[in-house]
């Protein structure tokens, strides 16, 4: 069954996942369209991270369904680059190669992984990294970068492999007030270019200003979901409420 | 004392912070427990009085030559031995990295069995005396093989060159697992997301960041190997020990014994303190850094 534009190009049913005995998550269906951009936010250990780390096969699940373009992402015959190509991952912690540079960083996945032409790669991360406005860095390593422009690199680098989707878990939640401005700048841009974007964020007026539907989870089921416009004003579960109050 | 310990009633001004970071169950290595500069001063001392109070006892017996002179004379076989010690010490050490990097690499994989195996290895040599490792190798290796019709022969130092670099590998490969262990974990989901798979992921980001943890180990280890070099004398091999023996019964006097073997112990210490040395540096640079 070939995958159209016009389906749903991430879709869970069901999905269920523990580790051990704790089931984190207890059923979640969401279905997230291209050009999308959809909000998840939730309690902490509400199982946000393992949700979008499931999307891209970081973790497995035991039963339900996720598919990627069509692509089921459960099936062990699986081709994970093939998933991974289509899904970029943006990490909390940045995660960048502490040993490489900048543009390094970036260039590594499309050369070692896809093969790519050194040159060409070399051209279109440069073009990356000042779309993300790092231009005059590309030479500095990791540790010498603040925390949001490492983040910037590890948003360039994701986008080097040419993802149709990107993953975002609570990237700006390491940084301080003043650097989250640069990286959700940067998140903005993208999802008015049409990227699809997945969102796990603790800053609500982010969401709402950007999402186009808004999740909220607790304890591993989605308890409500909306556009931000009625999601935020007109929250009808009482669990939804009270998180919004604590936040708000 | 030689190194500072904590003052056990809290004095005013008294940083515990300041004092280097060395948690109080943890021995020094070797190294530093051989080499400082209190050692280098003494051995220099001692050296000296072993020296110069026979040859100054000497200049009234006629026809005896100092025992200076006498050194001196030895020195292009002592040193032509000693570099033998060295390039030992490098091949076992190269042998003995590669094999290390690789037993290392398995104890870390995702396969029980082959974890289970390459740890069981790994503690075997790591375990055991060295001296009893070479006698093994020296044993158990022909003297020469045979490869498609044509013998190889296959010396005494090659064999002992395999038999110290088993516990090189086995140290290794310790410093290796723990180095990859010691890398967080996020560096191997980013790049599992990127498409990575393991062996380009070990490859391209995990071993080259552990290098820099590896290293001050690896050259400690190195020092450690070339004083243990002199073993091989014990089973046979030429190296600086045997040579000196040599000179010792060839010269047939007893007091050039002591010194001569001082001397040894010069040209030993005189090459491995400046890696010791410049470990302790890498160390505490990588300290901070890290
Ligand atoms: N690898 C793991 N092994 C065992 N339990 C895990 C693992 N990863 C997550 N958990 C558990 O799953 C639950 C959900 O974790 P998750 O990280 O998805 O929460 P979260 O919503 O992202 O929280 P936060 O807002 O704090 O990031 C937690 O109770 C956590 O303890
Ligand atoms: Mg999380």
């Amino acid at each position: 069954m070939a995958w159209t534009s016009d389906q749903p190009i991430i879709s869970l049913k069901d999905v269920h996942k523990s580790f051990g005995n704790t089931e984190v998550l207890r059923g979640i269906t969401m279905d997230v369209r291209k050009g999308e951009v959809v909000c998840i936010i939730g309690p902490s250990g509400s199982g946000k991270s393992t949700l979008i780390r499931c999307i891209n096969a970081l973790n497995d699940i035991q039963s339900g369904s996720i598919s990627v373009e069509g692509q089921e992402v459960s099936d062990p015959k699986l081709d994970k680059l093939e998933l991974r190509k289509k899904v970029g991952m943006v990490f909390q912690q940045y995660n960048l190669f502490p040993h490489k540079t900048a543009l390094q960083n970036v260039m590594m996945a499309p050369i070692k992984v896809l093969k790519q032409d050194r040159k060409a790669v070399e051209e279109r991360a440069r073009a990356l990294l000042k779309k993300v406005r790092l231009e005059g860095k590309e030479d500095s390593f990791p540790g010498e970068l603040s925390g949001g422009q490492q983040q910037r690199v590890a948003i360039a680098r994701s986008l080097a492999m040419n993802p149709d989707v990107m993953l975002f878990d609570e990237v700006t939640a390491a940084l301080d007030p003043e650097t989250v401005k640069e990286v959700l700048q940067t998140i903005k841009t993208l999802a008015s270019e049409g990227m699809t974007c997945i969102l796990v964020t603790h800053e609500m007026g982010f969401a709402r200003e950007i999402a186009d539907c808004v999740y909220f989870t607790d304890k591993g089921v989605i308890v409500e979901s909306g556009p931000p416009a009625t999601f935020f004003d007109q929250a009808k579960d009482p669990r939804t409420r009270e998180f919004l109050s604590q936040i708000l | 004392m030689l190194y500072p310990t904590r003052p056990t009633v809290p004095v005013k001004g008294h940083l515990p912070v300041l004092l280097p970071m060395r948690s109080t169950g943890e021995p020094l290595p070797l190294t530093d427990r051989v080499f400082n500069l209190w050692t280098a001063a003494l051995l220099f001392v001692a050296c000296a009085v072993a020296l110069v109070t026979p040859a100054l006892a000497q200049q009234d017996g006629e026809s005896q030559r100092s025992i200076i002179e006498i050194l001196l004379e030895w020195t292009p076989t002592i040193g032509s031995g000693f570099a033998f010690n060295v390039l030992i010490s490098i091949c076992s050490m190269a042998v003995g990295t590669v094999l290390g990097v690789g037993l290392g690499i398995l104890q870390v994989s995702p396969l029980r069995f082959v974890r289970q195996v390459s740890w069981a290895i790994t503690q075997f040599f790591r375990n055991s005396p060295w001296l009893v490792l070479l006698f093994y190798c020296i044993l158990l290796i022909p003297f020469q093989i045979e490869i498609f019709g044509t013998e190889v022969p296959f010396p005494g130092w090659i064999k002992a060159v395999l038999g110290l670099s088993l516990p090189v590998m086995a140290y290794m490969s310790e410093y290796v697992r723990g180095a990859i262990m010691s890398i967080p974990e996020g560096q191997w989901e980013s790049a599992e997301s990127l498409g990575f798979n393991r062996a380009q992921t070990m490859r391209e980001i995990i071993l080259p960041q552990t290098v820099k943890r590896i290293l001050p180990s690896w050259m400690n280890l190195y020092a450690v190997l070339t004083m243990a070099t002199p073993l091989v004398s014990i089973v046979g091999v030429n190296d600086v020990m045997a040579l000196t023996r040599a000179a010792l019964s060839a010269e047939g006097r007893v007091d050039l014994l002591i010194p001569m073997y001082l001397y040894i112990l010069c040209w030993f210490f005189i090459y491995c303190y400046p890696i010791s040395a410049f470990t302790r540096r890498l160390e505490r640079k990588f300290s901070v850094q890290l």
